[in-house]
């Protein structure tokens, strides 16, 4: 009996052993997925520690056109690419300042032309290959590869030099500049690290403009995001997952990113990505129009919030078509002898009526803009630029002195004589902007100008501008990716590829742009802040004095989500919502 | 007995909607390219007999607006009888008398939007009226393009037949397959980009009735057919009666009956036709109104949802259809 019982104790005890060697045994194997392994530096982010699992269902207007982050151009492919990458130094996007990411330090030499990076050690792409220094070298190659043809290119070489990248050990990258650049590490954001081991054999075949691409097998596509994809159906959707291997940690310890996985729809218009939106199908809305924001405010029904972020760094403007036509289109040369009078441009901008488009079009959620500097960008504005209120009776005057008069029934006559009508040419699918045309169409007839509207497929447009030049003014919008200058240097330098009032300016056609040019190039190369700010507070200036663009106003970055999303911090740099996905929970 | 009522109603209901829309100046209170900036999107103004304290008047009034997010409200501290026959912009009475007097409207700085107001504050009303003109017009002149070519191509066919039958209406069935919509794309596409409302507008018209003589003219070419085989016909060539006498004496009344049903399906067919290129942007511009690009800004979730009166020139539009549809009908319909 007393024997019998031993036994029985012993088999308990030996049974319970079992099952806590089995639970350490499962614990152990979880561990490795959910927390550090030795050595591996994971990056600890402070936001609120979130629970892990569920999905997340975001709308997009279009479907990428690559899956390739070197060639990627437009927001609706890099929304996606952005996801599944991660850059040695990062903006977060809503101090606006620069943090570690792959690179876990970095030091600038005394002359601003040596960055040394240390990188993370331990990390792994999303297929489990070790991360190291040539990984960087590779990546950068492929970036400033002339042949590759990066959009980003440009950005890679200060005073038209490559930056030479060296590695010094496996998790150190030197970094030499030709000259000391003025923004500084900020120059690492979004070049994405890319895995040598699976690229470097279509970029030796000169293929690397082809790889990863929308038909691609997902398991091809590799990077140090927060995901990876899983499955891409195009024109429909495309789903992407977890990555096990991903670098940063909550302060649990726990490896981010919480959610399983996001799915992004593709749904065609901002109407649908709304109604989706509001009918509880998507999680989150990226970016919603003033008259669809104020549909979701009216409807709230405690499922969703939506936030007024405030301006972003949109500016949308009116341009006159100031290039050399030559013997191209007579008609138009003809008109350019008004566009190039300085007090003409004073005067239509004068008789803009800003705070209306800000009233009509942005339905008071946005600002008006005088300069391409908007209040989101507090850093770098310059406030004492000017803003003049719409004011009729002073244009009328900038008019008479510049020549022009009027007929007995108030049309403007220019000085040779004939009657001052133009063409503004406009995005057909873009209503806020073909909302502006109308109203400074309104607006000019006050001054006796009969404009015409010329709403037009935004590619039809856009090779108008850039191409055939066939235009005489036009209405569009740029949003810069950075609250640095530099972003838009291609805009105000005169050989810049954006110049787009006077494009391929052999030499800077007017004394003005040749100030632009140097002010700019000035302020690349300053590294203190102080200084560089001085030269971009005159570039407004000129800008402003000068008016190559006719700044009208900035729309408010307007967002929504589900109620019980955690850790939804959207800022007003792009992509406005996902750029912490990995830090995002179910409540 | 009730197919002639609904006749009846339909033929007056169309001369009313006409004189109404013909009229559209004078019963209209506003230009209609005027922009009242502070009021987008207010909803018809509400006309009231009585006043906070609980008086009747006699002359209806309004009160004034004032914006306060996310709604308009209205200030009743000031009333603002409504006037009739009052001094306001200038305008072309039946689109040639210049005359400035309307047949109603408030003291500023109030406004009266009876039909409320579009996305730049304009009085949809203002609008409505001179945008049924343009459609309205479109259609008229397009069908009668149209007809007019038919009526000669059908009679060229139909009367001297063999060779000129045989290219005419090889000619009408490539007309019958061009696609219209695509065709004017690419005449808009070639064009300079400044064309004025009123060029692009008769652009439009011409385009469209231009394409559209193949099938009158296939149908008068029938009529023409058996007509010239008539006996009466034969008779008249017997005593020397020429082509023209016989045309003009024994075949075109012959076709009337076609001409005219085909002119009241063409008229509404084209009205809609110009009503889907200024929905899509392809018709009249900005800022002259037409019953579609008014009601393009539907295209937009927002104004959808949320603002009703937006809806307004689909009422007169539908009421046109209606009343030509019927008319063709009981025209086509055999007299017993």
């Amino acid at each position: 009996m007393t024997q019998c019982r031993v036994r029985h104790f012993n088999r308990t005890r030996f049974l319970a052993i079992r099952i806590a060697v089995l639970l350490i045994a499962v614990a152990a194997v979880l561990a490795i997925d959910a927390h550090a392994q030795a050595g591996e530096e994971l990056l600890t982010t402070d936001a609120e520690i979130g629970r892990a699992g569920g999905g997340l269902v975001v709308a997009q207007r279009v479907e990428p056109k690559t899956l390739n982050p070197v060639m990627a151009l437009d927001n609706p492919s890099r929304d996606v690419i952005w996801r599944m990458m991660a850059d040695l130094v990062h903006i977060n996007r809503q101090s606006q300042q620069t943090e570690p990411a792959l690179a876990k330090a970095w030091t600038i030499s005394p002359d601003g032309r040596r960055y040394t990076l240390t990188l993370r050690r331990g990390i792994r792409f999303s297929d489990g290959h070790p991360f190291d220094a040539d990984d960087v070298v590779f990546s950068f190659q492929v970036y400033m590869d002339e042949k590759v043809g990066s959009p980003q290119r440009d950005l890679l070489l200060p005073g038209g030099k490559p930056i030479v990248v060296h590695k010094i050990d496996p998790h150190t990258v030197e970094f030499q500049l030709p000259q000391p650049y003025g923004p500084a590490e900020r120059l690492f954001d979004s070049i994405a690290i890319l895995p040598r081991h699976i690229l470097e054999k279509s970029y030796q075949e000169a293929a690397f403009p082809e790889a990863w691409q929308l038909n691609s097998r997902p398991e091809q596509i590799v990077g140090l995001g927060p995901f990876r994809l899983k499955e891409y159906v195009p024109g429909t959707r495309a789903v992407l997952e977890r990555n096990p291997y991903y670098w940063k940690a909550d302060r649990a310890g726990k490896r981010l990113p919480y959610l399983e996985r996001i799915t992004f729809l593709f749904v065609g218009t901002d109407d649908a990505q709304v109604m989706r939106f509001q009918a509880g199908e998507t999680d989150i809305v990226n970016r919603i129009s003033p008259e669809n924001y104020s549909v979701l405010v009216k409807n709230q029904n405690g499922n969703y919030r939506v936030s007024d972020l405030g301006p972003g760094l949109e500016y949308n403007f009116l341009f006159f078509n100031l290039n050399d036509l030559g013997q191209k289109f007579p008609q138009v040369s003809a008109k350019q002898a008004w566009f190039r009078e300085l007090n003409f441009r004073r005067a239509v901008s004068s008789a803009i009526d800003r705070e209306a488009i800000v009233r009509l079009v942005c339905r008071e959620r946005g600002t008006p803009l005088w300069e391409p500097v908007t209040t989101g960008n507090k850093l770098w504005l310059n406030p004492a630029v000017p803003k003049p209120p719409r004011d009729l009776d002073h244009a009328r005057d900038l008019l008479k002195s510049a020549g022009f008069s009027w007929t007995q029934d108030g049309g403007l006559l220019a000085p040779g004589g004939e009657r001052v009508a133009f063409s503004i040419m406009v995005a057909a699918g873009n209503a806020p902007r073909v909302s502006m045309a109308t109203i400074i169409q309104e607006d000019l007839r006050a001054l006796g100008m009969r404009i015409d509207i010329v709403p037009l497929e935004f590619r039809a447009m856009l090779d108008r501008v850039t191409q055939t030049f066939e235009y005489e003014a036009a209405v569009m919008g740029i949003a810069s990716g950075d609250v640095d200058p530099t972003s838009d240097v291609n805009v105000w330098l005169s050989t810049g590829s954006t110049h787009l009032w006077h494009l391929h300016e052999p030499r800077p056609a007017t004394a003005w742009e040749a100030e632009i040019d140097r002010l700019m190039q000035e302020q690349l190369t300053s590294s203190q802040f102080k200084e560089r700010k001085q030269l971009f507070d005159r570039v407004q200036e000129l800008i402003a004095d000068n008016l190559p663009i006719i700044c009208l106003a900035t729309p408010n970055i307007l967002v929504g989500a589900k109620a019980n999303l955690g850790n939804f911090r959207p800022a007003i740099l792009e992509p406005y919502t996902l750029w912490n996905v990995e830090e995002l929970f179910w409540r | 007995m009730k197919k002639l009522n609904q006749f009846r109603v339909a033929v007056y209901s169309l001369i009313a909607v006409h004189l109404v829309i013909l009229l559209g100046g004078f019963i209209a209170p506003y230009d209609y390219a005027i922009q009242n900036r502070k009021y987008p999107f207010v909803a018809p103004t509400r006309i009231h007999v009585i006043d906070g304290l609980g008086h009747f008047h006699i002359r209806p009034f309004i009160y004034g607006l004032r914006y306060r997010s996310p709604e308009y409200i209205e200030e009743d501290e000031q009333m603002y009888p409504i006037r009739f026959l009052i001094r306001g912009s200038a305008y072309k009475l039946a689109g040639f008398l210049p005359a400035r007097i309307h047949l109603f409207g408030v003291d500023e700085p109030a406004r009266i939007f009876l039909l409320g107001t579009d996305e730049y504050g304009r009085d949809q009303l203002s609008r409505l009226l001179p945008g049924g003109q343009i459609s309205l017009l479109a259609g008229l002149i397009a069908a009668a393009l149209s007809i007019g070519i038919g009526l000669l191509f059908g009679i060229v066919a139909g009367y001297y037949g063999r060779l000129s039958d045989e290219i005419v209406m090889r000619l009408a069935e490539v007309f019958m397959v061009l696609p219209w919509l695509y065709l004017l794309l690419a005449v808009k596409g070639f064009l300079p980009l400044n064309v004025g409302p009123a060029k692009s507008f008769l652009l439009v018209i011409s385009v469209i009735g231009l394409v559209g003589w193949a099938r009158p003219a296939r149908l008068i070419r029938g009529i023409v057919l058996t007509a010239k085989e008539r006996n009466y016909v034969i008779a008249a060539r017997g005593f020397g009666a020429s082509d023209i006498y016989i045309l003009r004496r024994h075949i075109l009344p012959q076709t009337m009956a076609v001409v005219l049903t085909q002119a009241t399906l063409l008229v509404t067919t084209y009205s809609l036709s110009e009503m889907t290129l200024s929905f899509l942007g392809l018709g009249v511009s900005e800022p002259v109104p037409s019953w579609g690009n008014m009601l393009a800004s539907l295209q937009q979730y927002h104004v959808l949802t949320s603002y009703w009166w937006m809806f307004a020139p689909a009422f007169p539009a539908i009421l046109v259809f209606w009343g030509y549809y019927t008319v063709a009908n009981t025209l086509q319909e055999p007299t017993p």
